[in-house]
C-alpha cells in the first residue's frame, strides 16, 4: 500500500459535479442538480444502450426511439420546460435548466439532446408570445402525466424551414400561406393554413405544430405563427423521414399541412382592425424571441462532446501498448502508452481547453437569459405604462436608456451617479439585452463551428479506432453530429451576420472596453490565467473594428459594411474566441473564490484551479493568435501591394543613390531592401515591400501581443503533465 | 389490514465502483487515494434496503421511512441529488468521516444514538433496514451492532424478501447456501433486516419526488450533527484490493449455455 503523497498543486481527478456546480453557478440550485443527475441517468443508460445497439442506423422513428421519449418524461426532462402549475418542477426562467439537460444528453448522443430540445422548441413560440390560454393548454397537454394519471403527453414540432427554393438563411421569406376560410359576423374567424416544412424535428410523432405562415389574404395582415393540431380538419401529413447521416435519435421529416383552424390559434392572439385580422406578433418577432434562447443549448451540446472525449482519450492513450510484446507492466510504455509523447498530450490539452471555454461561454449565455427574462418583462410593462408598444416604438424609446447605459459604464464604481443609473430597470435591460444579442450567436457559432473542428482532433487522437463503431465515447458520431449542430437553428452565416450587427452596438463596445479593463485587473491578481494576453487581444480587436469602420479599401470602398462579409464575418469569428476565453477565465476565478466553502471541492482545489488556469492560459494564447491573424489580414489585406511600377519605385532606392549615401552613411546599403537599378532591374519578388506608415499603432499592438504570449507554452506543458497523471475511472460509465 | 411501520434505513456512501480505488495510508489510517474527491453513490446493498423500505411503506399507509447516513455532509448532499429522486424518505444525516476503515462499534454507537433520538419514532413499529454487505470494506457487523444497541434481537441477514401479514407478523426470506432461501416467520416489529439485493428494480429518477424530499433534506443537511468516531484500538496491518481480473472480449451470438460453460471452466481454473 502506498503512502499518500503530500498535497501538491496538481489536479487529482477529473473535475466532478461539485466543481462544475460552482463553475457554472448552480451550486445553490438543487432542482438543477437533480435535473442533471436525472438527465445523466437517461443519457448513460437508455440512450447509450440505444446507440451501442445500433439504433442510429436507421432513419425511421422506431419503438425504441419512442421509448426514449417516455424515459425523458419519466425522468422529468420533458417537465423541465414547464412551470410547477403546468406539471413541471422548476419555477422561473429555465434557460440554464434546459442547457444543463441538453449538455448531459449530448455527452452521450446529440440526437437524443435534439429530440428533447425540439419539443421545447415547438412550445417556445407559445411560451414566449402565446396568450395565457394557449400557454396553459399546450404546456399542460405536453406535460408528462402525473402518477396515476392515464394520459399520453402531446409532442410538438416547430415548423419554420421550408422547401427549396425558400430554404436558406433568410427567415424573412415564407411560402407557407394563411387565408380566411370562414368569417361569420360576431364569430371567431376560421383560417385555412397551407404549409410544407423541411427538415422538421420531432415531426414523426408530433401531435401539434407551431408553423410560421404568411398571409395571402388582404383580411389578414402580414405574417404570424399558427398552432396546428393533428385532429384539425384537413391534412396533417407527417411526411417522409429525412435521410440524415447524423442525429438519428431525433426524428426529422418534411411535413405537409393543409388545415382549417380557428383564428385563436394565432400565437399571441390577434386584434381586428377595420375588418382585418392583425396578429399581435408577426412570425419574425416570435422566432427572434425563440431562437435567441434555444440556440444556446445547441452550442452547449458541442461543448459536452468535447469534454466527454477527454476521459476515453486518456484511457486509450494510456492503455495503447498494453498487451504488446515490448510493453511489460511497470515500464513507461505500459503505464503511459501514447501519453509518453508530448504531442498526444498537447493536442488533448487543446481539445480540453476548447471544451472548457465552450461550456463557460454557453452556460454564461444561459444564465444571462435567465436573468434577462424577468427584466425583459419588466421593461415591457414600463413601456406599456408609457403607452409605448411594438418593436420600432420600443427601440426608439430605449435610445435614451442606451445613452444612460453608456454613461454608467464610463463612471467609476464608487461614483454615486453610477449606482443611480444601475438602479434604472431600463438601463439594466439595455445592458443585458445587448450582451445577450452577442453571446447567444457567439455560443452557437463558436461552440459548434470551432467545436466541430476540435471534435475531429479528438477523433484523431484515437487513431483508426476513432472512426469505428467500437470507439469508446462514440467520438466519431459525436464529430459528425457536431456538424449538424453548426447548421440547424441558424447556420454559421446567420450567426455571423447577427454578430456583425450586434457587436457594433455602442453599448456593447462600451461594455467590451470594461471587460478589457477587467481582464487587466484579473491579470494583475492572477497572472497565470492568460487574462493579460486576452486583454491585449481584446484591445487589438476593438482597435481593428474601429479602424475598419473608418477605412476604405484600395478602391475607396467602405470596409465595414453589411454586404462586406469578408470583413465583418472574420471579425465576428475573432470576437467569439475572445468571449469564450473570457468566460473560461471568469469561471475558474469563481471556482477559486468559492471552492473552499465546499469540503469536497476544497480537497483538491489548488490543483484543480492550477490546471484549469493553465487551460485558460492555453486557450487565451490560441484566441490571441486567431485574433492577431484575423486583424492583421483585415488591416493590411485590403491595401494594394506596391508594384514595380513608377508609383512603386517612389518607395525604392536607386542603386546610384545608394552608392552616394554610402559615402556619408556607411552601411546603409545593407539595410536597403528595395533597390532598383537605372535599367529598372529589381529584386525578384512581388513588388517593393509595403510600408508601415499609418499602421504603427497596429504594429505596436501586434508586437505587444506577440510578447504577451510569454509563458503560455509553459502553461500548456504543465497542463499536459497533469493530463498524463490525473486519475481517471477504471471504465467509462456508459456502454460504448 | 395495513400495518403502520417506522422503517429506519442505515446507509453509507461509497466511491462510485467505476472509479479507480487505490488503497493508501493517510495520517488518519488506511484510506483510498483521492477518496474525498471521487464521485460517491449510496452503498448498493443499503440502496436495495431503501427501495424495499419505500415499497413496504407505500403498501402500508401511515408508514414512514428515515434514511440515516453517516458521512461528510457535502458528499451526502451530492449523492442525495440522485437518491432523493427515487423514493420518499426523510434524511437524517450525520456529518462524519468517509471510508470503510472506521471501527464498526464506534459507527454503530453513533447510528444507534441518532436513531434512538429520532422524533416521532415508535420503537415497537421499528424495522431497522440496512445492507448485509457493503461496497466499502464489508465487515458486515455494523447493522447487527446497531440492532443490539437498540435492543432488537430479531435479526435477519441476506434478506431478499419480506411479506407482511395482517396480524403484524411477517415472513422473511434469507439467502442460504446453494442459491436457496431460508424462510422464517417473525412475530412482529421491531426487527433488523440486513438486505441482500431484494427483488425490486432500482426506481427511476423522478424530480417531483426529489423536490418533495429536498424540502426537508436541505435543512437537515445544514443542521447535520458532526460525529467523531473513536478508533477503539483498531489497527490495520495491511490493506489491499481484491485481485481484479478484467479481460473483456466482445463476442456476438454466443448462446447462454456456451457462456455458462466457459464461465464454469474459468472458475474451475481459478
Amino acid at each position: 500500500m502506498a503512502t499518500a503523497a503530500a498535497t501538491e498543486a496538481t489536479m487529482l481527478t477529473l473535475p466532478g459535479d461539485a466543481v462544475r456546480q460552482i463553475q457554472w453557478r448552480f451550486a445553490d440550485r438543487f432542482d438543477l442538480q437533480m435535473l442533471v443527475q436525472s438527465a445523466r441517468s437517461v443519457a448513460r443508460s437508455t440512450v447509450a444502450c440505444m446507440v451501442a445497439a445500433g439504433e442510429r442506423n436507421n432513419h425511421e422513428w422506431t419503438p425504441a426511439k419512442n421509448e426514449m421519449l417516455q424515459e425523458f418524461d419519466r425522468a422529468g426532462i420533458t417537465a423541465a420546460f414547464m412551470e410547477p402549475e403546468e406539471g413541471g418542477f422548476i419555477a422561473g426562467p429555465k434557460n440554464l435548466a434546459l442547457s444543463l439537460a441538453a449538455f448531459e444528453l449530448a455527452w452521450v448522443d446529440g440526437g437524443a439532446a435534439t429530440a428533447s430540445l425540439a419539443g421545447f422548441l415547438a412550445l417556445a413560440p407559445i411560451h414566449e408570445r402565446g396568450t395565457a390560454e394557449q400557454v396553459l393548454r399546450y404546456k399542460s397537454l405536453s406535460a408528462p402525466p402525473h402518477a396515476g394519471e392515464d394520459r399520453k403527453p402531446w409532442r410538438g414540432a416547430f415548423v419554420l424551414t421550408e422547401p427549396i427554393p425558400y430554404v436558406g438563411v433568410d427567415t424573412g421569406m415564407l411560402s407557407g400561406k394563411v387565408h380566411v376560410a370562414e368569417w361569420q359576423d360576431g364569430e371567431e374567424p376560421w383560417l385555412q393554413v397551407d404549409k410544407r416544412g423541411r427538415f422538421i424535428t420531432n415531426i414523426a410523432f408530433a401531435n401539434f405544430a407551431t408553423a410560421a405562415v404568411n398571409s395571402n389574404d388582404p383580411r389578414i395582415k402580414g405574417s404570424c405563427v399558427v398552432i396546428l393540431e393533428e385532429g384539425d380538419e384537413g391534412t396533417f401529413d407527417h411526411g417522409t423521414p429525412t435521410k440524415k447521416l447524423v442525429h438519428q435519435l431525433s426524428s426529422t421529416g418534411d411535413p405537409i399541412f393543409n388545415l382549417k383552424v380557428p383564428a385563436n390559434r394565432i400565437v399571441g392572439g390577434y386584434t381586428v382592425k377595420d375588418g382585418v385580422i392583425v396578429p399581435n406578433f408577426n412570425h419574425a418577432e416570435i422566432i427572434e424571441a425563440v431562437f435567441r434562447r434555444t440556440r444556446v443549448p445547441v452550442g452547449l451540446m458541442t461543448a459536452a462532446k468535447l469534454l466527454s472525449a477527454v476521459e476515453p482519450v486518456i484511457r486509450y492513450q494510456r492503455g495503447r501498448f498494453r498487451g504488446a510484446e515490448g510493453a511489460k507492466p511497470g515500464t513507461v510504455r505500459y503505464e503511459q502508452g501514447i501519453q509518453q509523447r508530448e504531442d498526444a498530450l498537447h493536442r488533448l490539452v487543446d481539445v480540453w481547453a476548447t471544451g472548457e471555454a465552450a461550456a463557460s461561454l454557453g452556460f454564461a449565455a444561459a444564465r444571462l437569459f435567465d436573468t434577462l427574462d424577468p427584466i425583459e418583462k419588466r421593461k415591457t410593462e414600463i413601456l406599456h405604462e408609457r403607452g409605448i408598444r411594438g418593436g420600432r416604438a420600443e427601440m426608439k424609446a430605449l435610445k435614451e436608456s442606451e445613452h444612460r447605459a453608456i454613461e454608467m459604464l464610463s463612471l467609476r464604481p464608487d461614483d454615486p451617479r453610477r449606482a443611480e443609473l444601475a438602479s434604472d430597470p431600463l438601463v439594466d435591460f439595455v445592458l443585458k439585452d445587448t450582451e445577450a444579442n452577442v453571446v447567444c450567436p457567439a455560443t452557437k457559432l463558436w461552440n459548434t463551428g470551432h467545436g466541430t473542428n476540435m471534435m475531429r482532433e479528438a477523433v484523431s487522437l484515437m487513431g483508426g479506432y476513432g472512426i469505428t463503431e467500437d470507439c469508446p465515447g462514440f467520438l466519431a458520431t459525436k464529430w459528425m453530429d457536431a456538424q449538424l449542430e453548426a447548421t440547424y437553428e441558424g447556420p454559421e452565416a446567420v450567426q455571423r451576420r447577427q454578430l456583425s450587427v450586434t457587436m457594433t452596438s455602442e453599448v456593447f463596445l462600451a461594455q467590451f472596453r470594461t471587460w478589457t479593463a477587467e481582464m487587466r485587473r484579473i491579470a494583475s491578481a492572477r497572472p497565470g490565467t492568460g487574462a493579460c494576453t486576452l486583454a491585449s487581444a481584446m484591445q487589438m480587436w476593438q482597435w481593428t473594428l474601429n479602424h475598419l469602420q473608418k477605412t476604405t479599401d484600395a478602391d475607396g470602398n467602405r470596409l465595414y459594411h453589411g454586404q462586406r462579409q469578408g470583413v465583418t464575418f472574420p471579425l465576428a469569428d475573432a470576437l467569439c474566441w475572445l468571449l469564450a476565453s473570457r468566460f473560461e477565465i471568469l469561471d475558474v476565478l469563481e471556482l477559486e473564490a468559492k471552492g473552499n466553502s465546499d469540503p469536497v471541492v476544497a480537497e483538491g482545489l489548488a490543483g484543480t484551479v492550477q490546471f484549469l488556469s493553465d487551460l485558460c492560459h492555453t486557450q487565451a494564447a490560441q484566441a490571441a493568435g486567431e485574433v492577431q491573424r484575423i486583424c492583421a489580414e483585415l488591416v493590411f489585406g485590403y491595401k494594394r501591394h506596391p508594384a514595380w511600377d513608377e508609383e512603386g519605385h517612389h518607395g525604392c532606392f536607386l542603386a546610384s543613390e545608394l552608392e552616394a549615401y554610402e559615402e556619408v552613411m556607411p552601411g546603409i546599403s545593407a539595410c536597403a531592401v528595395d533597390v532598383v537599378s537605372l535599367d529598372g532591374e529589381h529584386p525578384e519578388k512581388a513588388g517593393p515591400c509595403a510600408d508601415c506608415s499609418g499602421n504603427s499603432d497596429f504594429l505596436r499592438m501586434q508586437n505587444k501581443l506577440a510578447t504577451c504570449l510569454t509563458g503560455s507554452r509553459l502553461a500548456k506543458d504543465r497542463a499536459a503533465d497533469t493530463v498524463s497523471r490525473v486519475m481517471i475511472p477504471e471504465a467509462l460509465d456508459y456502454p460504448a | 389490514m395495513a400495518n403502520v411501520l417506522h422503517i429506519v434505513v442505515c446507509a453509507g456512501i461509497v466511491p462510485d465502483p467505476l472509479q479507480t480505488l487505490e488503497p493508501v495510508t493517510t495520517p488518519a489510517g488506511p484510506g483510498l487515494k483521492n477518496e474525498m474527491v471521487l464521485p460517491a453513490v449510496l452503498d448498493p446493498w443499503a440502496a436495495c434496503a431503501l427501495y424495499e423500505a419505500a415499497h413496504l411503506a407505500a403498501g402500508n399507509p401511515g408508514s414512514k421511512v428515515w434514511l440515516v447516513s453517516l458521512g461528510p455532509k457535502a458528499k451526502l448532499q451530492q449523492v442525495m441529488m440522485t437518491v432523493a429522486q427515487k423514493v420518499n424518505f426523510e434524511l437524517v444525516p450525520i456529518d462524519g468521516p468517509i471510508g470503510g476503515f472506521t471501527d464498526a462499534h464506534a459507527t454503530a454507537a453513533v447510528l444507534a444514538e441518532t436513531i434512538a433520538a429520532l422524533p416521532g419514532l415508535e420503537r415497537d413499529r421499528l424495522l431497522l433496514f440496512g445492507g448485509w454487505e457493503s461496497a466499502t470494506r464489508g465487515s458486515g457487523v455494523t447493522l447487527q451492532l446497531v440492532g443490539e444497541r437498540l435492543g432488537i434481537t430479531d435479526q435477519f441477514q441476506g434478506v431478499d424478501q419480506i411479506a407482511l401479514r395482517d396480524d403484524g407478523s411477517f415472513e422473511v426470506l434469507e439467502r442460504v447456501e446453494g442459491g436457496k432461501h431460508q424462510a422464517s416467520v417473525c412475530g412482529g416489529t421491531p426487527a433488523v433486516l440486513g438486505w441482500a439485493t431484494g427483488n425490486l428494480a432500482e426506481p427511476r429518477n423522478n424530480p417531483q419526488v426529489g423536490m418533495a424530499n429536498m424540502r426537508t433534506m436541505m435543512p437537515a443537511l445544514q443542521k447535520a450533527k458532526p460525529a467523531t468516531l473513536a478508533a477503539n484500538g483498531l489497527r490495520y496491518a495491511s490493506v489491499s484490493l481484491p485481485k481484479q481480473q478484467r479481460t473483456t472480449r466482445v463476442v456476438k451470438d454466443m448462446t447462454a449455455d456456451a457462456i455458462a460453460s466457459e464461465l464454469a471452466e474459468w472458475i474451475g481454473a481459478e
